[in-house]
């Protein structure tokens, strides 16, 4: 379990979380992305660029 | 085998690949993070392969490039990647393979995508050569819209945004159809259904299982192999006329399409992309 950078909330990563995981803040809704793993440390994720997609 | 796993951000998708790449006996999983990675043009990463799911097209696109000008196989390849990610250049593989789509302008100025407008007769959608999800898509009804776009395109957009790419609106019943590509076989295949006219899953469409019919086989097939072939996801509209190729995208998202097809996706993915004969 860990905190929310923007609102504080808990929030659970996966059981096998990777660096770089997109997770939602279940409180505020923010996209939060997985920057370390020991321990969890949760920051905001990056806003959609232009190239994005698939 | 040693698998490198070109990504930024881990999405549901790759997460689902990771897990399907952790889960094969005698695969040691590299992440090579395109935020992190410095090429010298020389040494490569120490992989066998390398699975591509960078989320920025541009830089995938290089990645890839350089990757393969060291000698490593990667999935998909460099010239697939360039085709799929630009708009104009799939449309000319699809064209140059005999592939039906909707009919097409390019042009490079106002007054001459004007005029490819008014030819190919509204409406029209007006599409970034380089964009996915939907984004930046523009419906075309009328002289007037055409004009209001076409001027806020020139003075807004950066200079990609006047590379005009024109695309007669298919009139598609609010659905139109995703097929998966792996290899040699069309896996599976969704309907995508919306009431918004962009039928994009990341714009809230829907998605349900279509059954694979030989014609949509075929199709599938022949869009991928038009632009090099590999693990590919086509999107395709239903006419009276038979099935046109829309897009063909190369970093395919797949998470909405597991459940409804039955097909599990990112295991035919990892044994493509582990097969030693690719």
């Amino acid at each position: 379990m860990t905190k929310c950078p923007l609102c504080e909330a808990a929030v659970e990563a996966s059981e096998d979380p990777v660096e770089g995981e997109l997770l939602e803040c279940p409180e505020c809704g923010s996209e939060l992305e997985i920057l370390d793993l020991d321990p969890v440390v949760l920051g905001e994720a990056p806003q959609a660029e232009e190239d994005w997609g698939e | 085998m040693r698998v490198g796993f070109l990504h930024s951000l881990i999405r549901p998708d790759e997460k689902l690949l990771i897990r399907e790449l952790r889960r094969r006996g005698g695969v040691e999983l590299v992440f090579l993070d395109d935020r992190q990675l410095v090429f010298d043009l020389r040494t490569p990463p120490a992989v066998d392969v390398i699975l591509e799911r960078s989320i920025n097209h541009s830089r995938a696109m290089h990645a890839l490039r350089l990757f393969e000008s060291m000698g490593v196989r990667c999935v998909n390849r460099y010239e697939v990647s360039r085709k799929c990610g630009d708009k104009i250049l799939t449309a000319v593989a699809l064209q140059e393979s005999g592939v039906p789509q909707p009919e097409v302008r390019v042009a490079f100025t106002e007054g001459s995508t004007l005029q490819a407008i008014e030819e190919l007769d509204y409406p029209v959608v007006l599409k970034p050569a380089v964009g996915s999800w939907g984004r930046l898509l523009s419906r075309i009804n009328d002289r007037q819209a055409a004009e209001t776009v076409l001027e806020h395109k020139a003075i807004l957009g950066s200079y990609h945004h006047s590379i005009f790419f024109a695309q007669k609106y298919v009139e598609k019943g609010g659905r139109d159809i995703r097929s998966f590509v792996v290899g040699d076989e069309c896996i599976a295949a969704v309907y995508r259904t919306s009431d918004h006219w962009i039928t994009n899953t990341a714009r809230g469409a829907t998605t349900s299982n279509c059954p694979v019919t030989a014609e949509l086989a075929e199709l599938s097939l022949k869009a991928a192999e038009a632009v090099g072939g590999g693990v590919l996801a086509v999107d395709l509209f239903e006419t009276p006329e038979g099935l046109l190729v829309n897009e063909v995208n190369y970093t395919m998202e797949f998470r909405n399409s597991i459940g409804v097809t039955g097909v599990d996706i990112p295991e035919r993915i990892v044994s493509y992309l582990l097969s030693a004969d690719r």
